[in-house]
């Protein structure tokens, strides 16, 4: 059995060589940039000594997640992980969705079109423009923000000073800049859905509100499903970018998250061995949580992943 | 296209909701656009005039004084040449890696290709981590250098999805048998037949690449710590996000040219984001069908 796949194999490689060839240098990009820092994680049990490397430095266990599950902004970071991650989660998931409904109800094709080509572009812009513009529109003396409030009589607020404001600021520029993007997806769902099915519920007598919860959603919802999980896989991911630009020593109560900290403990700290620790904590609950939701999707919904 | 004339009378809730769906998409424009517009007339507005707030929906006093400063500040054409440099190379590069793993990928006789797919795809769910990567490219001396720019990323397993299931769906087997018929070697059929019947996807795929190359401010925070080597997006950070121009060279001026100078900073920002996204915006409203078309591909599943 052995011995003839591995005659298959030569054979299939003498036949198709190029292809082979051609796709080698594929593998060792993977190999070197996906798998050897997969063999770097020990580090995560082991304290670090550069001149003695990965692998001859001495293990300590799990005397680093001990550490950090110990340390006093834990709890601190988790909430604030978690926090920023529900809340784009509940306010960023549904958004795109109402957004592409409303949107497949506009008839007027010039309207619809522009709403849609002017909504994607906020997508590419880079996330330190993004930050510049939220200093600039958030500035105390000179932000649109602060003006309005002016004009209702309140005082101006340093929005970015208050960690208060963190998490708002952060998800609602979120869905500024991703709800566009976000709703192709569901806009492609949407144009195939059957139109019969809509003129059979307009003889009927539904309203659009109704077609769009007895029709349009369901047809949907394995799309919906979809992004749900892999959203869900994601809570412990906080992007890096936005939060590491827009923090300061005055908000860094609520903008300290588990990637600002992994970056802050080994890059700024040099504490190779903690930092791998933490991330790797990090990974495995996303994990946890990929497959969990997965799960339970599947029996409440019979729609899955994998 | 014409329907079928059905006659319903109209739904008077259907009406509000009409009425609503268009004020709403209407607002929702005005969300979207007026940032956007607001940062480019106050770019082309004199710096006392929108530091007032008297700038909303027109620029006022116009003028160019704010790209002028934008062009004297060297750094920034430091970063606008290293960021042309790792876009258009890093984006060959990204290419020709995406390209090199789609096509065999896609292709029937390849025998590992199942293996492979699956190892390539394990990555999105399983990685070192930020501190084992680093090792790494230190390990190989790419840090500090212009290649820990793009080499660390040369592929994307997102886009060769794309890229492979798009070579199954549109190229037939049936023309790479006939191919063979004529004496072509997989990789003349490849260059002949299957690239220029996949130039959408590739398409698409360069301009993902290259918008990613053009935003790119992680990786030089990581791996970067030289000036010279520092894309645009590094400088852009100093300027908008830090006070460094407005704080150098304060000394020594009487309050009145302190504050003409603090709001000349302010407007600076405004200039420093047109001029940087400015490419990005030139070549978007051509492009975006062909993004969005990136977006149903990759939505795709086998």
């Amino acid at each position: 059995m052995g011995e003839s796949f591995r005659l298959r194999l030569g054979k299939n490689i003498r036949k198709n060589w190029i292809l082979y060839v051609m796709i080698l240098p594929v593998v060792i990009y993977y190999i070197i940039f996906a798998y050897a820092p997969l063999y770097g994680i020990q580090l995560a049990f082991k304290n670090f000594i550069i001149k003695d490397g990965i692998w001859g430095s001495p293990w300590i266990g799990f005397e680093h997640f001990v550490r950090f599950f110990k340390s006093y902004n834990f709890g601190l970071l988790m909430r604030n992980t978690i926090g920023i991650s529900l809340y784009s989660l509940l306010v960023g998931f549904p958004i795109p969705i109402v957004f592409a409904l409303m949107l497949n109800y506009i008839r007027n094709r010039y309207l619809k079109k522009s709403v849609q080509m002017i909504s994607y572009a906020p997508y590419f812009i880079s996330t330190v423009v993004m930050c510049g513009m939220i200093v600039i529109f958030l500035n105390p003396d000179t932000g649109i923000f602060n003006t309005i409030r002016g004009f209702l009589g309140l005082e101006a607020l340093d929005f970015l000073s208050r960690p208060e404001w963190f998490k708002s600021i952060y998800v609602w520029t979120g869905v500024w800049q991703g709800m566009g993007w976000s709703s192709i997806i569901y806009i492609s769902a949407l144009s195939g859905v059957d139109y019969q099915m809509h003129e059979a519920a307009i003889v009927d007598g539904a309203s659009k509100l109704q077609r769009i919860i007895h029709i349009d959603l369901p047809s949907i919802k394995p799309t919906i499903i979809m992004l749900l999980i892999l959203q869900i896989g994601s809570l412990m991911g906080v992007g890096f970018e936005k939060v590491f630009l827009l923090q300061n020593t005055l908000n860094v109560q609520a903008s300290s998250v588990i990637s600002t900290y992994v970056y802050q403990v080994g890059l700024l700290n040099n504490d190779y061995g903690y930092s791998t620790a933490i991330g790797l904590f990090n990974s495995v609950i996303n994990m946890l949580l990929l497959v969990a939701a997965n799960q339970i999707c599947k029996r409440l919904t019979q729609e899955s992943l994998f | 296209m014409k329907r079928n004339k059905i006659a319903v009378k109209i739904l008077h809730s259907d009406r509000i909701f009409d009425a609503v769906n268009i004020l709403l998409m209407c607002i929702l424009l005005l969300i979207f656009v007026w940032p956007l517009w607001f940062v480019l007339i106050a770019s082309v507005s004199d710096p006392s005039q929108v530091w007032l707030g008297n700038v909303v929906l027109l620029p006022k006093k116009f003028t160019m004084i704010a790209y002028k400063a934008v062009l004297d500040y060297g750094a920034i054409w430091i970063g606008y040449r290293n960021t042309i440099f790792y876009t258009v190379v890093g984006t060959i590069l990204n290419l020709v890696m995406t390209i090199c793993a789609a096509y065999p990928l896609s292709r029937k006789e390849f025998m590992p290709r199942n293996v492979l797919m699956f190892l390539f795809m394990l990555t999105m769910y399983f990685s070192g981590g930020l501190i084992p990567t680093y090792l790494v490219v230190g390990k190989l001396h790419l840090l500090n250098t212009p290649w820990a720019m793009m080499i660390p990323g040369a592929v994307s397993i997102y886009n060769i999805i794309i890229t492979k299931t798009y070579f199954v769906n549109s190229i037939p087997q049936s023309m790479q048998e006939a191919a063979e018929l004529d004496g072509a070697n997989s990789f003349q059929f490849m260059t002949r037949i299957v690239l220029p019947l996949s130039k959408p996807i590739l398409a698409v795929i360069a301009l993902y690449y290259a918008v990613g190359h053009w935003n790119d401010f992680f990786t030089a925070l990581i791996y970067i710590n030289e000036k010279n080597l520092m894309p645009l997006q590094s400088f852009l950070r100093d300027l908008l996000m830090t006070n460094k121009m407005s704080l150098s060279n304060m000394q020594g001026l009487d309050a009145a040219a302190s504050e003409a100078k603090l709001q000349l900073a302010q407007t600076l920002k405004y200039s420093a984001i047109i001029v940087s996204t400015v490419p990005v915006l030139c070549i978007y409203p051509f492009i975006q069908k062909y993004f969005v078309k990136g977006v149903m591909i990759g939505s795709i599943k086998e």
